[in-house]
């Protein structure tokens, strides 16, 4: 029985453990319909052109985690941001851990996607907000039927949350082969401010395949500011889509550190409902080995006097593979409109490739849209430079590949945050220094 | 004087009737309307080709009965109906002149309106034309000239049968009869084109040129273009096409295969005004073609191309850079007005060592047009210190347009140096203002900054098709240039 049948059939099961009468038990209907007629993508889908899921989709994925599964605080302190005081909603085989976990209920709500969904106090919210940007893709209607935990995250107006919260998933590989399928609800109101980190770390080689999905409604003047660390082992997987929705002088930020796992692909994807909006969407990927990055980003300007921009660095080696896809749409209302992408790479052997794509669709006559795509290597007279007044070539190469990612990193708002990233850039590029010479 | 503005010159762009659309009488020959085996046959049989001819031809269309019509491309049409066509016209007293004065002055006539009078080329230009009506070519100037050189140049039905080694070898080595489905289709079914061979070390003294008309109502137009430069030689290229208004859409598939031998250089210009159908958007050509080119060892091939006709523009020339060291050059003008569509671009294969590729594509959009760049850049893996530079630039005028650019860049080998730019914008009111401030009126000042945009490209083009390339983007967007 393949993956998608093993789905379809346990669709009815999932459902009666969990409360049918709930009104999202029509959408979680609808949802694996869509997912029965398309199926998982393939690499006949433009969107899919350049990654393949077939190598994933073959495991024999344990669809429900049975067990509850503990994990020693000390073991694996490692992922977390710890040395700042943050929220923490913390999943260990897709289920919730509460010993792990930092949640609040004070004034604003940081806590579970699986009580949000079954408690009349969250009802409007959830009515409101649930599945409403999320489009009827595969992946996603796939997320949508078996959507049941995840974190959920509400900001009242006029709150600024003084603590980042922190989303991490840990895969105990317990199970031979797990699939995990979290669905993040993030609803910002007006005038309010959060910071989230998101990690998904698997903690054996068991093939691992998330497809998480992630709603972001950012309200009137709100400051969404969110980071995805994505540093897995090599049998794990992510498939991470993430939507976020403007109104108007919202201000979202999404930062992508790709350093490891089989197969990632992001699919982010903004929509701009409002006027003045601002969308920042960075990231660096840096991997070896067999790994494969995707990131497929689209920008819908639909309001005018808006801006984008986007940053995206790669650095490939091995048999890596990179992608990009971005997509820049600007209606014909959204005049005064500025959009910038840019995508830069490296590629550091002659068996890694990247695919690049970046798009522009432009119905507005008065607007500056750009996009540049490089692909290159490192400076050679730099090198030399370097060489010339001591630094060994493999701390100098480091360096310029650091130097090359770093207006990334720049906007990283978090320090520890950024200290840690850095640290994992430095690990990543096999060097022990610490980039603040 | 009024104040011209962008507004008067949408008015202007929107009643402003195609110059070129006049239809000329001359008797002609048609096919039944349809496509099978027979017709296929009986178009190789008309042109007295060889067995092996018929044979390929066949082979192609057995292909193409397989293939479906691709649809990724950005635009919207209603699709042809492929047996709704007349796969064959030929003007039907099928002329072999000496001079200009045997040719029916009707037909005379006709590229008199165009402005590419004979005679006129013939002096002025020093031009030798190899010029098609309907797929048949009927007068070919310069022919001694060129042969005393050595250089082969007339119609592909000759060279069937006057060179057939050389047609054979080649034919379809580029662009194989089952790459895509018009090209399968055109391989089938081409009733006529142009041929050229330049020998060894030998540099053409003249540019070559056709020019392609769509004349009969319901043909369609499928020529194919076989240049052939071998070791060491260089010839520039020169290609223009126009066809009558007529209500109904009319189809064009046409297949250009380019081969550069070792330092060979090829140059190869089009001038494209293809009826766009009018405000409407009713009726146009639709222009489905393939070109391609192949570099070999130190080769270079340049396409250049000025695009202001047809209602739906599908069109990649491309380069397949072959041989260590060759180059690729792409220069592309795109205008689209009114309900034109255009999907526009260019494939830049590099497989060999220090090859090198420059893509420079300005688009401009008026009216309620539809305007893609549409380009894959590929470096295999064994293609070392490959170059790639790329440029694409859109021009907006008025929000009813679109603008859009899809660029595929695929990189396999770490020493590729790939860089790709593409920008898009408006006529900025700044700008009008400082040359208003100058003394240079609206009207002047659009003239000049669309002249701006495009200098880079028009560059390009040779002197006489200069000229005339900007004739044509005076048509496409009158009043706005000078």
């Amino acid at each position: 029985m393949d993956l998608k049948e093993k789905l379809v059939s346990s669709f009815l099961a999932f459902e009666n453990t969990i409360d049918v009468d709930s009104p999202v038990h029509d959408i979680r209907t609808e949802a694996i319909k869509t997912f029965e007629t398309t199926g998982f993508p393939s690499k006949k889908d433009e969107a899919w052109k350049y990654t393949s899921l077939k190598s994933i989709l073959k495991e024999d994925y344990s669809v429900f985690p049975k067990q509850q599964n503990a994990l020693d605080y000390k073991e694996i302190q490692k992922y977390f941001i710890h040395d700042i005081d943050t929220y923490k909603i913390i999943f260990i085989d897709g289920k919730y851990s509460s010993h792990l976990s930092h949640v609040t209920h004070d004034g604003i709500d940081v806590c579970l996607m699986s009580s949000a969904l079954n408690k009349p106090k969250y009802r409007p919210v959830i009515e409101n907000y649930f599945n409403k940007i999320a489009p009827k893709e595969s992946l996603t209607s796939l997320n949508t039927a078996f959507s049941n935990e995840g974190a959920y995250i509400h900001i009242p107006k006029n709150k600024l949350v003084e603590k980042p919260i922190q989303i991490i998933h840990f895969s105990t590989g317990n199970e031979a082969a797990l699939m995990l399928q979290p669905r993040n609800l993030i609803v910002v109101d007006e005038n309010s401010h959060v910071q989230i980190i998101e990690r998904h770390q698997s903690l054996t080689e068991n093939p691992v395949f998330t497809n998480s999905v992630t709603e972001i409604y950012g309200n009137k003047r709100a400051i969404v500011d969110y980071y995805k660390i994505q540093n897995d082992n090599k049998n794990a997987s992510l498939i991470d889509n993430t939507y976020v929705d403007q109104k108007e002088q919202s201000h979202c930020l999404v930062h992508t550190f790709s350093f490891g796992g089989k197969i990632t692909r992001n699919n982010l994807n903004f929509y701009q409902n409002g006027e003045r909006i601002d969308s920042t969407m960075k990231g660096i990927t840096i991997i070896g080995d067999k790994q494969h990055v995707d990131h497929n980003t689209l920008v819908h300007h639909i309001e005018p006097n808006c801006e984008s921009h986007q940053d995206y660095k790669g650095i490939f080696s091995d048999n890596a593979i990179g992608v990009f896809n971005g997509k820049v749409v600007v209606n014909k209302e959204a005049q005064k409109t500025n959009a910038f992408q840019a995508n830069n790479n490296i590629l550091l052997s002659d068996k890694a490739t990247i695919n690049t794509k970046p798009q522009l669709e432009i119905f507005a006559d008065d607007v500056k849209c750009s996009h540049g795509c490089t692909i290159g290597q490192l400076d050679d007279s730099a090198l030399f430079y370097m060489k010339q007044r001591g630094i060994p070539e493999k701390e100098a190469r480091a360096l310029l590949m650091f130097a090359f990612s770093n207006n990334v990193l720049d906007s990283v708002k978090i320090p520890e945050l950024k200290q840690r990233i850095t640290k994992l850039i430095a690990n990543k590029l096999g060097v022990n220094i610490g980039f603040d010479l | 004087m009024s104040k011209y503005t962008e507004d008067d010159l949408r008015e202007e762009l929107k009643t402003k009737e195609y110059e070129y659309g006049f239809y000329t009488d001359i008797e002609s020959e048609t096919f039944p309307v349809g496509l099978n085996e027979d017709i296929v046959r009986a178009i190789s049989k008309k042109k007295e080709e060889p067995e092996w001819m018929t044979e390929w031809r066949l082979e192609a269309f057995k292909v193409w009965k397989e293939m479906e019509e691709p649809d990724w491309a950005n635009v919207n049409y209603q699709k042809p109906d492929f047996q709704a066509i007349s796969y064959y016209s030929a003007p039907n007293s099928k002329p072999k002149y000496d001079s200009l004065d045997e040719v029916d002055p009707e037909l005379l006539a006709t590229f008199e309106k165009l402005g590419i009078s004979i005679d006129e080329q013939k002096k002025l230009a020093n031009v030798a034309m190899d010029v098609v009506v309907d797929s048949v070519s009927v007068a070919t100037t310069f022919k001694k000239t060129l042969g005393e050189k050595g250089i082969i140049f007339m119609s592909i039905s000759e060279a069937i049968k006057e060179h057939p080694e050389l047609v054979r070898k080649h034919l379809g080595t580029v662009v194989p009869t089952k790459d895509n489905f018009y090209a399968a289709l055109n391989s089938a079914v081409f009733s006529d084109g142009s041929f050229c061979y330049i020998p060894k070390g030998v540099r053409c003294p003249m540019e070559l040129s056709t020019y392609f008309r769509i004349n009969q109502a319901g043909t369609g137009q499928f020529e194919r273009t076989l240049v052939v430069a071998d070791e060491g030689s260089y010839v520039s290229y020169l290609e223009g096409c126009t066809a009558p208004s007529r209500d109904e859409n009319q189809l064009h598939a046409a297949v250009v295969e380019l081969i550069a031998l070792d330092d060979a250089e090829i140059k190869y210009s089009t001038v494209q005004n293809w009826y766009p159908g009018n405000a409407e958007g009713k009726g146009g050509v639709f222009n489905f073609v393939t070109k391609r080119g192949l570099c070999e060892k130190n080769a270079k091939i340049s396409w250049t191309q000025v695009e202001t006709g047809s209602a739906v523009t599908w069109k990649y020339p491309s380069c397949v850079l072959k041989g260590d060291n060759s180059v690729g050059e792409f220069y592309s003008i795109a205008v689209t007005n009114n309900y034109q569509q255009a999907d526009t671009g260019t494939k830049m294969i590099h497989l060999g060592k220090n090859t090198k590729s420059t893509i420079i594509s300005k688009g401009i959009s008026a009216g309620k047009s539809q305007n893609s760049y549409r380009g894959l850049v590929q470096v295999s893996s064994r293609a070392e210190n490959a170059r790639n530079f790329s440029q694409c630039d859109s021009l907006l005028m008025g929000n009813e347009c679109g603008a859009h650019t899809f660029p595929y860049i695929e990189a396999k080998n770490k020493s590729a140096m790939i860089e790709h730019e593409a920008t898009t914008s408006k006529i900025g009111e700044d700008q009008i203002f400082y040359c208003n401030q100058r003394g240079i009126d609206t009207e002047k000042a659009i003239a000049l900054i669309v002249n701006g945009f495009s200098k880079e490209v028009l560059n390009k083009l040779p002197m006489e098709f200069a000229v005339e390339a900007q004739k044509l983007l005076e048509i496409s967007l009158e009043g706005s240039v000078g």
